[in-house]
C-alpha cells in the first residue's frame, strides 16, 4: 500500500509530496490520492463518477507528469476530482497507463475546498526505483 | 555558498561559486532578511545565472524565497537575440498582479456595512477550487479576449476606458497569438474569466491607517488624500488558462531543449531560445494568457463596482472606484536597456517581482509620468499591503524591477499545523478583519506568520532606491478562495 507526505522544508509557497508505492500501479495511484488531498477533503467527495483514462508517454517520469497534470487540467475543466483511482502502468517505449477514476464534482456547498492546484513542476521531479518498490517527488503549484 | 556584500543591501554570488555560472547572482536584502532566506533561494538564483544569454546579473528581491525554477522574486534578462526564455522564470500563473482601486468612502462609512459588504462581493467573486466565472464566451470571443485582455472588457460593457491608461500595457499586450495556444488551454481556462483562484490570491477592503501616507505629493497624484480612505486590493492571475499554457509548453522544452545543446540545472528551467520556432511560439501564448489575466481582473474590478454600489446605494462613479493601477508580477517582457552602456533589446523575466518603471519611463501612463510607475506590494492577509512608486534608479540597477510581496518563509503545511483556519478567521475578526473563505485550511496556510515582516522588505526597496514608500495599506475586509 502507497504512502505519501507532504514535505515541510522544500519550495515552501507550493507543495511539495514525496510518494512511494510497492510498484508503479500503487505509485501512481498514491500520487493521484494526494493529489486529491491537496485539492479537496476526499471524504466530501462521493463517488458518483465514474471514468476511464489512457496515457502515453516517452518515458515514466513523463508519464506522472502527464497523469497528474490530465488530473488538475479536469479539475478546471469539468470542476471533478477523482479521490478513488485504480492504475496500471507498463513500462516500455511508450510508457503506458490505463485508469479507472471514481470522483465526482465540486460542490461548493458540500466539498471541503483546499488548495487549487495550479500545475505539476519539473522542479526536484524524480520517478527512481527502490530496492522494494518505487518512490517519486512532485512539487505541485498552488 | 560564498555570499558577499557589495552594497547597501546588495549582495553576490560570484560565478566562480558554481560551474556554468555566466554571470553573477545579485541578492537585494538587508543582513537579517539575507540570513532568514531560504536554501533554494540561494540555489535558483546561481542556477538562473547558468542561463544562456543571461545579462548582467541574475537578480532576487527582498522578498525572495524557494520557488520552482525561478526563486519567487528572480528577476532575469537576456538577450533577444541570442538568449533564451523559460516558462519557469515566469510561473504558471502568468500575469499573476495587482490591481488597487481607490474609493471616496472613509473607514468610518465602511465599517457599519462591512459585514454585508464583504458577505456580497464573496457572493459575486467566484473563488476557491473548481470555481467558474462570470461570462461565457464562445471560442470566438475567447479568441479576441486573448488578443485584447482588458480592452476586451471595456468593450463589452465591464469597465470604464480611464481603467485602461491604469493598467500595465493598457491592459493589452500586443503580440499574443491565439493560435500557438493548446485547445486544452482553452477549454480548461474559458470558464474561469472573472475568478479569484486560490493560495494567496485575495480581494481586500484595505484602509490608510494614522501614519499611512509617507509619500502625501505622490499618494496624491494616486488619488489617495487621508488617513481612512477604503481602497480595494485584488491579487489574481490567467487562471487554468495560463497554467495550461505553461504546462504545455513547460513539457514541450523539456523535449527540444537538448536539440539546442542547453542543459539546465534545474529541469523546471526548461527553455528554449527566444528566436527560435518554440520560443516565439510560447511568448505568443504567454502574451494571450497574460492578456486574459488583465481581462480577468478587469471583469472583478466591474463587479467590485456593480457590489458596492449596490451596497452604498450610489453609483460607482459617485465612490470614485477608479483604477489606480494594475501591475504584472509574473510574466516575460521585451524591453530595452542599457547594459554596459549599451542599449539592448531584452526578454526581462521578472517572477513574483513587479515592473517599477521610473518617472518618464515608456508604459508609464501620463497620469504618473512625472512621479513614476505606482508599485503594488502585496502582504499577507492579516498585517497589510504597500503602494510604492518605480524610480530612475530601478531602470538602471534590477531593469526596472522591485518586490512584489512579503515573501513566505513557512511551508502551507506548517503552517496549517500551527493554527485552524476557524480559529484564525475568528482572531482576525476580533482585530476588525471581516474574512470569507471559501476554503478555511487555505486560511490557515495564509497566516501572517507565515510570511517575512512585509515592513522589512518595504524598508529595503526604499533603501536601495529600486521603489519609493507612498502608502501603507491595512486590511479590514477579505475575500480568499
Amino acid at each position: 500500500m502507497g504512502r505519501h507526505e507532504f514535505l515541510e522544508s522544500v519550495a515552501v509557497a507550493d507543495c511539495a509530496v514525496e510518494i512511494e508505492g510497492d510498484d508503479l500501479d500503487d505509485l501512481f495511484a498514491t500520487a493521484a490520492r494526494a493529489l486529491a488531498e491537496v485539492m479537496v477533503d476526499p471524504a466530501t467527495v462521493p463517488a458518483t463518477v465514474e471514468r476511464s483514462l489512457e496515457l502515453t508517454a516517452p518515458s515514466l517520469d513523463l508519464l506522472l507528469y502527464d497523469w497528474l497534470s490530465e488530473l488538475i487540467y479536469v479539475k478546471d475543466s469539468e470542476q471533478l476530482v477523482f479521490p478513488g483511482v485504480e492504475v496500471h502502468v507498463t513500462d516500455g517505449s511508450p510508457s503506458r497507463l490505463t485508469a479507472r477514476l471514481a470522483g465526482g464534482p465540486i460542490d461548493r456547498a458540500t466539498t471541503a475546498l483546499r488548495a487549487d492546484a495550479k500545475a505539476v513542476t519539473f522542479h526536484q521531479f524524480a520517478l527512481e526505483p527502490r530496492e522494494r518498490g518505487w518512490r517519486a517527488r512532485v512539487v505541485i503549484d498552488i | 555558498m560564498k555570499t558577499l556584500p557589495v552594497g547597501d543591501c546588495v549582495w553576490e554570488i560570484p560565478p566562480s561559486e558554481k560551474p556554468g555560472m555566466l554571470v553573477p547572482a545579485r541578492i537585494y536584502a538587508s543582513e537579517a532578511l539575507l540570513a532568514r532566506m531560504d536554501e533554494g533561494v540561494f540555489e535558483q538564483v546561481t542556477n538562473v545565472a547558468c542561463l544562456p544569454g543571461i545579462v548582467r546579473a541574475a537578480l532576487c528581491m527582498p522578498d525572495g524565497h524557494w520557488g520552482y525554477g525561478f526563486p519567487i522574486g528572480g528577476v532575469a534578462a537576456f538577450r533577444a537575440d541570442t538568449g533564451v526564455i523559460s516558462p519557469g522564470g515566469i510561473g504558471f500563473d502568468i500575469n499573476c498582479g495587482m490591481r488597487v482601486l481607490r474609493t471616496s468612502l472613509t473607514e468610518a462609512e465602511v465599517r457599519p456595512k462591512l459585514a454585508e459588504l464583504v458577505d456580497a462581493l464573496f457572493a459575486a467573486v467566484p473563488s476557491g477550487v473548481g470555481s467558474k466565472g462570470l461570462v461565457r464566451l464562445s471560442g470566438d470571443e475567447f479568441d479576441e479576449v486573448m488578443r485584447e485582455g482588458a480592452r476586451w472588457c471595456v468593450r463589452r460593457g465591464y469597465g470604464w476606458p480611464e481603467d485602461l491608461d491604469a493598467t500595465e500595457g493598457g491592459g493589452c499586450l500586443p503580440g499574443a497569438d491565439p493560435d500557438q495556444v493548446s485547445q486544452r488551454a482553452v477549454t480548461r481556462g474559458r470558464d474561469q474569466l472573472g475568478t479569484l483562484g486560490s493560495g494567496n490570491h485575495y480581494l481586500e477592503i484595505q484602509v490608510v491607517p494614522p501614519g499611512g501616507i509617507h509619500d502625501p505629493r505622490v499618494a496624491k497624484v494616486f488619488g489617495i488624500e487621508q488617513p481612512g480612505q477604503i481602497l480595494i486590493m485584488l491579487h489574481c492571475g490567467s487562471r487554468g488558462f495560463g497554467h495550461q499554457i505553461g504546462t504545455d509548453y513547460l513539457r514541450r522544452f523539456d523535449q527540444v531543449m537538448h536539440g539546442y545543446g542547453i542543459v539546465v540545472r534545474d529541469r523546471e528551467l526548461a527553455c528554449a531560445p527566444f528566436s527560435s520556432p518554440e520560443g516565439r511560439a510560447y511568448f505568443g501564448a504567454m502574451l494571450a494568457a497574460a492578456n486574459s489575466a488583465f481581462a480577468n481582473r478587469q471583469l472583478i474590478t466591474h463587479r467590485v463596482r456593480e457590489v458596492m454600489g449596490r451596497v452604498f446605494g450610489r453609483d460607482p462613479r459617485d465612490l470614485g472606484l477608479g483604477v489606480i493601477y494594475d501591475v504584472c508580477h509574473n510574466t516575460a517582457k521585451l524591453e530595452r536597456h542599457a547594459v554596459d552602456g549599451e542599449p539592448l533589446e531584452l526578454v526581462v523575466h521578472r517572477k513574483g517581482a513587479t515592473r517599477a518603471f521610473g518617472p518618464g519611463a515608456p508604459d508609464v501612463p501620463a497620469a504618473y509620468r512625472e512621479v513614476g510607475q505606482p508599485v503594488i506590494i502585496g502582504g499577507s492577509m492579516e498585517t497589510g499591503s504597500a503602494l510604492l512608486v518605480g524610480t530612475a534608479h530601478a531602470m538602471t540597477e534590477t531593469f526596472g524591477s522591485t518586490a512584489h510581496g512579503a515573501g513566505r518563509t513557512m511551508s502551507r503545511a506548517k503552517a496549517k499545523r500551527l493554527v485552524w483556519g476557524e480559529t484564525l478567521i475568528k482572531q482576525m475578526g476580533e482585530r476588525g478583519i471581516v474574512v470569507r473563505a471559501a476554503s478555511k485550511s487555505g486560511v490557515a496556510e495564509e497566516a501572517g506568520f507565515a510570511y517575512k515582516d512585509l515592513g522589512e522588505v518595504v524598508d529595503v526597496v526604499d533603501r536601495l532606491d529600486i521603489s519609493r514608500r507612498v502608502v501603507s495599506l491595512t486590511p479590514i475586509g477579505n475575500i480568499k478562495g
